[in-house]
Formats: C-alpha cells, structure tokens, sequence
C-alpha cells in the first residue's frame, strides 16, 4: 500500500495580517497589502514599494532573546510553526521525534541580518577587511540558512530529516514536494515543511532594480502588481511566511484529523535558458505541470483551479499563460486562474507555501480569491484570471506553480480526500 | 528498487584539483592547510585556511561567465565538467529531461556578494552588478550547471551545513528512482572573503592554532576545532541501466544506503548521529561486519569527536572498524565537505586503498577507534560508510559499495 502525504496544519504570517484567518479574509476579499516601504529608507532604490508583514515578536510570544537572536525570517517561521502544531492537533510531544521531519524553504536566507552586520562591520562599505569586533555571536547562523531549519525543527521537537531547500522563488513548492517524498518513502510520517522570507532590505531591493524586474509605481503602491494586466510594470516585492503540517494519510486517519487536502503530485524542472529570462513557450513549466498531473493520476480535465506564479512581469505573464494552454489544452480556457502576489506581492521563497495555503483554504470554503489589480486585461493573456472578486466554486482538484531565478519551474497537484473529517 | 552507481567524478580539493591529483596527494597524505592569501588575514585571528591552488577559471570557463560567478560556482562549472568527461557522457546521449541537477550548499557567493554589497554601501545603487541577483544565493550552482549542459530534468538544491553534501547525493538517488536516468550531484563552497571569515570566527568552532600541522585535530587530545576549506565534489550517478548505454563506462561505485537525522537540543535526548549510521545501513540492507571502513565527520572538537566515537564504537564495538579523516589535510569544506568525503569513499573502493588521517598524533584512547594514521592502507574495501553533521544539529550516512 502506497503511502500519501496530506495537509492537516497551516500557519501564516503574511502582509495584511497575522494568521491564517487575516490571510485568509485579504484573499478573499481581494484587498491588496502592498505599499511604501517602511522597514528602511527606500528613497535612493528605483522601485520603493513591497508588500510588509506587521509583525510584532513580542506580540507574538516569542522571548526577548529569540528575538534578539533571530533574522526575521526565522522569526516568521517559529510563529507560524507553532500556528500550524496548534492547527494540526497533533500532540507533537507524543510522538516519536525520530519519524518528524522538516524542510523549510528560503531564498535569501537570513539576508537582512547579514546586511546589516555587513554595514556595521564594514562601516558602511568603508572597509574590504570587515572588522571582526563588531561581529555578533549568532553571525554563522545568518550566514548558512540552515540554521532556520534548525530553529523550526527544535520548534516542533523533530529528529528525522531535517533541511532547507533553496531553489530561489520555487523554494516554498519544492520544500513541500520534497516533504512529501519523504512521507510517500517512508523516512518520516509527519514533516513540518513550508517556506519563510523577510528579504526586505536595500540589497535585496537594488538586485531586482537593477534587472528592471521591479514595479516603479512607487505612487500607487497598493496597486502596483498587475498580473495579466496590459499596464504591468514588474513585481513588487513581499515578506512572509506559511508552515505546513504534512502528514502520512493513515497517520492523520488513525487520529481523527481534519485534512485540508493531499499532496498528490509534484515536479520541478530546471529550464537550461537562462539565470532570470523566461523562454515565451512555456515548456519546461508544461513539462513539471504534466508530471504532477500523471503521478497525482489526474486529467487535465480534472483541474478546477489553477493558483498562478503571476509575479507581474510580462514575461512571466505569458510564459504561464503558454504552459497552462499546453498541459491543459481547451480546458486551460474554461479553468479560473487567480495570482495571490497582486495582494501580498511576491515573498520569493515562501511565496510557493503563501499560495499552497491560500488555496487549501479555497478547497475549504467554495471560493476563489482573485486576482487583484487586473482592470485591462492583457490580450495576449486570453485565460480567466479570476480579476478583482473572488468566485464561488467547488474545486477537488488544484494546480499550483512557481518559477524563478536560476530557471526552476515546479508544478504542484493538491487534492481533497475523501472523509476528511471536520 | 532503481540501483545508483557513480561513473564521474569532479573534485576541486585544496591537495588536488581533478580526481586523480586528489587521489594521489590523498592516499600520499598531503597536507594543503596554509596560510591564507585570497584576503589579507592581518585583522582576523583566524590565519590557516584549505585554499583550492592554481585555480585559473579563466582557463576552464568563457569570458563571459567570470563576471557573472563567485569562485565557488566556477569550481562548481569545472567539477561538472570533469564528472561528466570521465562519465564519457555527451550532449544527447541521454534526453536532456532525463537529468537531474541536485546540488547543496552552505554559504552562497558570498565573496560576490562583498563586492557587490560594498559597491552598493560605498559608491551607491547604480554602481551594483547586474548579476547579483543570482550570482551569490544558494540555488546558484543548480541553476548554473542546467544552462551550461541543457539539461531540464528536475532541480534542487539543499541546505544542510556539512550534512548537506550528503543529503544533495541521497536526494539525487530518490530523483533516479522516480525515473530520471542520471543526475549530478554533490557541492562546492568557497567563503574564502573577509565578510565570511568573520561569520567563520564567530561560529566558536575554528581553531585557534594558527600552525598548520597542530590547528585541525579530530580524534586528539589536543582537539581545538576546525579549519575552514574550500572546494568540494561533483559526482555525476545514474542507473546501471543508463551506464550501460555508454559501452566502456567506467562504474566507479554504488551508493546503497542513506539516511538523516537531526539533534534534538534536549541535552538528555541522544545525539541523532548513531541513528542515521544505522538507518542507512538498514536501508543498504548491511549488517555493520560488512563495512570496510568509516570516513569520520571528524569535527575537531572535543564533544563532538566524543559523542561520533560513542556512535561508531556503539556501532562497530571498540577498534572494530577503520576509521578515517582525509579532511585533515584540507580543513572542512562545508556542503564540499560531505560530498567529498562520499568520493573519497568511492575511490577507496575504486582503488583498494584507505586514505590516511594526519596531523593526529594522540588519539584519545578512550574512544577506542582504529584511525588509520599517516600511512594509507592498502587492500580490498568492499564497502564504506560516511558520517557527516551539520552545525545546528543536522546527521547525515551514506553507504557505498563496490559494483556487482
């Protein structure tokens, strides 16, 4: 008997609200939480805009010493950890700690922490030799990212496999796919996995400035991500973080769980084009959706919504646009297609878990949120992308996918399952 | 179940670049531990480091990808290319999305980022390279391999410190037995710039011996941490099957167990290291008697040499297995480190030898292990398990094991 991988826990901290529940109402309600950038004086950046979390530690119960030692980013994901444990119902002290695993996916790691040390230390690019006095204690922590693994896995008492993926904007899709092989395979029965960013910070802002990739509408900042919009002008930035409960399914049977849904295929492909471009076709994002759609033993015909990467830029826009025509055919037109970044922007590594999350909750309640912001459809983009109010529909099975820097193309299928309680 | 064999392998070790240079100064037991001269150390206490030498990327890469990689991914390019030349792979011999690219990494281009980082602190935004956006986070070499050899298999890479390195190869394996016929795998990391040596010094666990034969001690009494290297593996592993199509290929090895495991921080839990030793032996299908030799994770410092001698000896008894450290000549070299340490493994079933462990003169009797001193010793070594932590906690084993 095969072993599947199920959704029984979520937590969210996200631009617009702390939580699942806040998340879930800016989704649904098609709000936008993009804006001014507050955390640092963004004036000399090209685009100044990004979608930021209120998030208070303190608030949020963690102790003045996590905090003190913690890049926000991990930060995030020790409170929304604890969120989707307390979600889960599972009483993680009671299990064997050995059969938890994590995998946690980042982009940018702790980059906020090591910049600011870097300016410190380096008296604001003064020096070549950055002066080590100046180093803090935890430094090596902001400098390998697994050290946010580390802190999640000793959030939930884990001793099986433990890692972070990286693959850039894909990380938060591809940690979950890779905790879910580890489920199907047998080295864990529950993995807390998901992705978590708080990239926010002059060099993370000056690397999309440079490439143009950035939105300048830093005069209508809740406005300025127009996925599948004629008038988009790039991303905007966002920060965040969603953590997952997944589950074995007769794990989560045996103890009555509630199940959001199954992870019931994925695939990633690296596209061999080119570090940040986007080739129009849309092969190898067709190629991973294909895959995910076969080991989920699903038809095209089956998707009932498709959760898009939709970043904002053109040539994301229809780069998707050709990948979902191709692995779904006609059926790609009469399929509701919604992009959560046009809302929380785009928080690179946990963005992939940010909209796993976002669609498991459509699963729950019939509703579609939209996508924000798309007034003047883009011709050359002739799906249904959902625009503006969300859409009540029944939906079994879902898409989701993601794509980034360095070519990485990931397809995911969620499933509802059968007699999944609540 | 899908079987994975190694035919190529790439190395970029500070004792040898390329695996037959790496071998011979391994099995000769060359030290490569020196003084560092990519950034003046002046400032910093820490003075020794494993610097890959006569390294010219200008010679392995076109112009036009040096202004757009750290050090550590074109160690990474020219690793590839080795593994996939000796593997006797050309373009088209296997459907370009039958290849996985399965990578780990500790740090990313990190002294990329310095630079760009200071452009951006000292001259301004403008003055920042078009090429940071990628060039120094963690997916790069990933990302950088696919382009370079069209390949559009599934991609990956994993963060796990040292462990990294061999979780990169487990996850490899899984990617095969879900269908993909070959895929390369392993890791490079070069931090070797001063943002990153400052982050190395505050980790506490770099040596404070600045003399190159008495720094780096595993297994000593005299244990006083680590030196940090650079460098790495590259190992390209398929299926026997996918082998077969290329007549003559050379199958250096086979990689028959994995598994990871991860601290727990109740000091009254056990360290999760004996665990991962024996679920990948358990995966293997191998009872511990069949192992010929261990590669120690060696960390240098004395807890921890301890809590790996308690593992090794719970699990082979006392003196009950070779136990052995090449990275004493090199210094730890992180996600390299672990992938390294799993082709040295190879090659010791390749060519019959142990490679030695130097540097150690007095081991701590207590912990009872066979470390194979100095000298190489020669003879047939069917199989071999590797160990391998990362800081925060993270275990990982892999069992390897002759072809047949």
């Amino acid at each position: 008997m095969s072993r599947r991988a199920v959704i029984t826990g979520v937590g969210v901290v996200a631009p617009g609200g702390i939580g699942t529940k806040a998340y879930w109402k800016l989704l649904s309600e098609g709000r936008t939480a993009t804006r001014n950038i507050t955390h640092f004086d963004a004036s000399p950046y090209r685009s100044r805009m990004a979608g930021e979390a209120d998030f208070d530690p303190v608030r949020e119960g963690l102790t003045p010493q996590e905090i003190r030692r913690l890049d926000r980013a991990a930060q995030f994901a020790v409170v929304a950890g604890r969120e989707a444990m307390s979600d889960s119902g599972i009483e993680f002290d009671q299990l064997d700690p050995g059969r938890i695993g994590v995998s946690l996916g980042t982009a940018v790691g702790c980059t906020t922490s090591l910049e600011r040390e870097f300016i410190v230390g380096s008296d604001r690019g003064k020096y070549w030799e950055v002066d080590a006095s100046y180093a803090v204690p935890h430094l090596y922590d902001y400098f390998t990212p697994s050290s946010m693994a580390t802190e999640l896995a000793w959030t939930v008492g884990a001793e099986g496999p433990v890692s972070v993926v990286s693959t850039g904007c894909t990380s938060g899709l591809d940690s979950v796919g890779y905790a879910a092989e580890l489920i199907m395979e047998g080295s864990a029965d529950v993995v807390v996995t998901g992705g978590t960013e708080a990239p926010l910070s002059p060099i993370t802002v000056v690397c999309f400035d440079v490439i143009r990739a950035s939105s300048t509408r830093n005069d209508d900042p809740t406005t300025a991500c127009r996925p599948f919009d004629k008038t988009r002008d790039g991303l905007v930035l966002g920060e965040g973080c969603a953590i997952i409960v997944l589950e074995e399914l007769e794990h989560a049977r045996a103890r009555g769980a509630h199940i959001y849904g199954e992870v019931a295929g994925f695939a990633s492909r690296c596209n061999a084009y080119h570090m940040t471009g986007l080739h129009p076709e849309g092969i190898e994002m067709s190629d991973a959706i294909n895959i995910a759609l076969k080991q989920a033993r699903s038809d095209a015909t089956d998707v009932g919504y498709i959760n898009a990467h939709g970043s904002g830029t053109k040539q994301n826009d229809l780069h998707e646009t050709a990948a979902f025509k191709r692995s779904l055919g006609a059926h790609a037109y009469k399929t509701p297609v919604s992009g959560f970044k046009s809302m929380i922007g785009h928080s690179l590594g946990a963005i992939g878990s940010l909209e796993i999350v976002g669609s498991l909750l459509a699963f729950e309640q019939d509703l579609i949120p939209p996508t924000a912001n798309l007034h003047e459809q883009d011709p050359e983009c002739d799906l249904d992308y959902t625009p503006l109010v969300a859409r009540e529909k029944k939906v079994d099975t879902l898409l989701t996918v993601g794509s980034g820097f360095g070519g990485f193309q990931s397809a995911m299928v969620l499933k509802k399952v059968e007699g999944a309680g609540r | 179940m899908t079987r994975a064999v190694v035919t190529g392998i790439g190395i970029a070790s500070p004792n040898g670049l390329g695996p037959t240079a790496y071998w011979r100064a391994t099995l000769h037991g060359e030290a490569a531990i020196r003084p560092i001269t990519r950034f003046d150390s002046a400032n910093y206490w820490a003075k020794i480091a494993g610097e890959v030498p006569g390294f010219e990327a200008g010679r392995h890469l076109q112009g036009r990808l040096l202004p757009q990689t750290d050090h550590m991914t074109r160690l990474t390019l020219v690793g590839t290319d080795w593994a996939l030349r000796g593997a006797g792979v050309q373009p088209n011999d296997i459907p370009d999305t039958d290849i996985a690219v399965i990578t780990a990494a500790t740090a990313g281009g990190y002294e990329f980022g310095q630079r760009e980082l200071q452009k951006l602190w000292h001259q301004g935004p403008e003055y920042v390279s078009a090429y940071q956006s990628f060039a120094w986070f963690y997916a790069v070499n990933t990302g950088q391999i696919s382009i370079r050899h069209g390949t559009r298999g599934p991609g990956a890479v994993v963060v796990s410190e040292q462990a990294g390195g061999i979780d990169s190869i487990g996850h490899a394996r899984r990617q095969l037995r879900k269908g993909v016929q070959l895929a390369l795998t392993g890791g490079m990391d070069s931090s070797l710039c001063p943002w990153a040596w400052v982050a190395h010094q505050a980790s506490g666990c770099l040596s404070r011996n600045n003399n190159p034969k008495r720094a780096y001690l595993p297994f000593d009494r005299d244990a006083s941490g680590y030196v940090a290297g650079e460098g790495g593996a590259i190992m390209v592993v398929e299926t026997p099957e996918s082998a077969a199509g290329r007549p003559g290929t050379r199958i250096y090895g086979e990689i028959v167990g994995y598994a990871s495991t991860f601290d727990s921080k109740m000091p009254s839990r056990e360290p999760g290291l004996k665990r991962a030793a024996e679920l990948a032996l358990r995966d293997a299908g191998m009872d511990a008697s069949e192992i010929d030799v261990v590669f120690a994770d060696a960390a240098g410092i004395p807890e921890l040499d301890k809590a790996e001698a308690e593992a090794i000896k719970g699990i082979f008894g006392p003196y009950g297995v070779p136990v052995t450290a090449p990275k004493t000549m090199t210094g730890r070299l992180f996600a390299g480190g672990g992938s390294l340490d799993v082709a040295s493994a190879i090659l010791s079933i390749y060519w019959s030898a142990i490679p030695p462990t130097i540097n150690v003169e007095n081991p701590v009797p207590e912990y009872e292990l066979d470390l194979v001193l100095n000298e190489a010793r020669h003879g047939k070594i069917k199989a071999a398990l590797v160990l391998g932590r990362g800081k925060g906690g993270f275990n990982s084993a892999m069992v390897v094991r002759e072809y047949r």
